[in-house]
């Protein structure tokens, strides 16, 4: 009967996003009077999942599984679903949990909520918010079969401390073969991915080409942020596609955003909406952006970003 | 080969998003409808599949007679035939299982579907197709290659991309990166003649039970006015985002 949570490491060590969905399996435990089990793979020490109220864990080590393929980890997520009599699981948006999650949903037979932003409202019938037409507006949705799936949004429920045994437990599901290999995986090291990044620092058609992305960066490492961009700015391949945010490119769900030399256009604002704190520099004080951000500096981003790198590392150095 | 492309029929991406009857209805009115971007760009691949390599493209949409013109804008790329299963689209999974019904009968090589729709942003539906079907399946799909029956797909994964190698029959969740945005086809007077022509047909649905609910929809809260600051006091942007915002 206990809620289930996949708690997702990379390389033996929970990823951020582990915490945040373990925080919200416990707040669904809490309202249906049951317990929290947390199924890992690979992961080395589970006992961090304690802090976030997380009982029990499924511990499943084993090497066919070091690359991710999404039918298999969505099948020994069902086999623990199974073990345990799960009634609702509980998995992140990264991307990796959103390819699995309909594949879980197909196998479980269960009902699935992609993009929830809060504990559930109701538990019976079981009604979740979840964001929909891109962060335009939110849908209030029943999951109406046994099973239930939950899919929570980055940043959007947050950390919560609640401190349980986290008993671990050797789990030694079966694991199939299937049909998709993964051949390579290209990622960069060291570096802070929008999906992660708690800040994203995002540059447009303002910076007038790629030659001026050097001040983007350097601000995004002062901040210890993910780098960026635009619509326009990929498709004139100033930047990579990798780094577009917005309606057809990454939703950004940061808990700031900066904005330079973006007009605001609704597709961008869209995608980036779910961030927190937003705010926009630009010459022009009737962009869009202005509208959407927190804080706006009207002005020159040549001038403007300099300084406020600047002002960063005084503001860095004193707190340091 | 023959490849189905699953087509969403979505408000265009520059809509103001309203609601009706006590917020529980999306308000069509004087909205314009498109092809989900998604799709488009998997139904460009499709088309440069026909082109290169010989193949039939056929476009495939769940919903009411309001969404043939979706349809219609599809033949007028390049489709071949449009089915349309006739039945409103109520939920990702009910949606999957009336694909699945009529992909088992059609012999399909390749579906192609865009990794979600921009308006209920799901992200379910080709994921429980594939595995409905039985068939291979990547998502987010940036790169497609088929050769014979082999395939080699790229992934954009968090923080980078994975390339995989797999074998028709398969599913993709297509985006940008399948094609680029430069490639995009705008349907030309020839074609959309030659559209009014093609096939279109209308099969009734299968008993396909949805298992979620929308009950209500809600807009975000209206947001307070932008805090100015002078270029020259960037001090206190520093000091806002710290001590206010707190997020520095």
């Amino acid at each position: 009967m206990s809620v289930l949570v996949y708690t997702e490491s990379e390389e033996g060590k929970f990823k951020k996003v582990a915490f945040e969905v373990a925080s919200y399996a416990k707040a669904v435990a809490d309202q249906m009077g049951t317990t929290v089990t947390a199924l890992t793979i690979n992961a080395n020490d589970v006992s961090e999942l304690g802090t976030y109220g997380v009982d029990k864990v499924l511990k499943v080590n084993d090497s066919k599984l070091d690359m991710f393929n999404a039918k298999t980890y969505a099948n020994v997520i069902k086999q623990a679903a199974e073990k345990e009599g799960t009634k609702v699981v509980v998995v992140s948006s990264s991307a990796d949990s959103k390819y699995l999650a309909p594949l879980l949903a197909v196998g479980l037979d269960a009902g699935y909520a992609s993009n929830v932003v809060e504990a559930p409202t109701s538990a019976s019938p079981f009604t979740v918010k979840r964001t929909a037409f891109t962060n335009k507006a939110f849908n209030f949705s029943t999951i109406d079969t046994d099973v239930k799936i939950v899919g929570v949004s980055k940043n959007a429920f947050g950390l919560k401390e609640n401190s349980a045994s986290a008993a671990a437990e050797d789990f030694a599901p079966s694991i199939p073969e299937n049909g998709v290999h993964v051949e390579s995986v290209d990622k960069a090291k060291n570096t802070v991915t929008i999906a992660d990044a708690e800040i994203v620092v995002s540059g447009g058609r303002g910076l007038k080409g790629p030659e001026n992305w050097g001040m983007v960066e350097e601000l995004a490492e002062v901040l210890g942020a993910a780098t960026a961009c635009s619509k326009p700015v990929s498709d004139l391949g100033w930047r990579p596609h990798s780094e577009h945010v917005g309606q057809t490119g990454k939703p950004v769900a940061a808990n700031l955003y900066i904005a330079i030399g973006i007009s605001g256009a609704i597709q961008h604002l869209a995608g980036i909406n779910a961030s927190k704190v937003k705010v926009v520099i630009n010459s022009d004080p009737e962009a869009p952006f202005f509208k959407a951000a927190d804080y706006g500096v009207v002005g020159d981003a040549f001038e403007v970003v300099p300084k406020l790198i600047e002002k960063l590392k005084e503001f860095k150095a004193q707190n340091a | 080969m023959k490849i189905l492309v699953c087509i969403s029929h979505v408000p265009d991406t520059t809509s103001k998003i309203n609601f009706t009857d006590g917020d529980t209805k999306f308000d069509t009115n004087g909205v314009q409808f498109v092809i989900n971007p998604n799709d488009e760009f998997g139904l460009t691949r499709a088309m440069w599949f026909k082109e290169k390599q010989g193949a039939t493209v056929d476009v495939i949409n769940v919903g009411g007679p309001e969404t043939e013109p979706t349809l219609r804008k599809a033949l007028a790329i390049g489709a071949d035939t449009a089915i349309r299963v006739n039945t409103p689209a109520t939920d990702g999974f009910a949606v999957a299982k009336q694909l699945a019904n009529v992909v088992k009968d059609g012999g399909y090589d390749l579906i192609i579907a865009g990794r979600e729709s921009i308006d209920y942003n799901g992200g379910m539906v080709p994921g429980m197709l594939a595995e409905l079907l039985g068939a291979n399946f990547v998502t987010n799909c940036i790169s497609l290659e088929v050769d014979g029956t082999n395939a080699k797909a790229v992934r954009e994964i968090d923080g980078g991309k994975e390339t995989v190698s797999t074998t028709l029959p398969l599913v993709i969740g297509g985006q940008k990166g399948l094609v680029e945005e430069s490639d995009l086809r705008i349907p030309n007077m020839r074609g959309i003649m030659q559209a009014r022509q093609k096939p279109l047909s209308v099969v009734e649905p299968v008993d396909a039970t949805k298992e979620t609910t929308t009950v209500k929809f809600e807009k975000p809260e209206a947001k307070g006015a932008v805090k100015l600051i002078s270029p020259d006091n960037l001090d206190e942007l520093v000091n806002l985002l710290h001590n206010e915002a707190k997020v520095i």
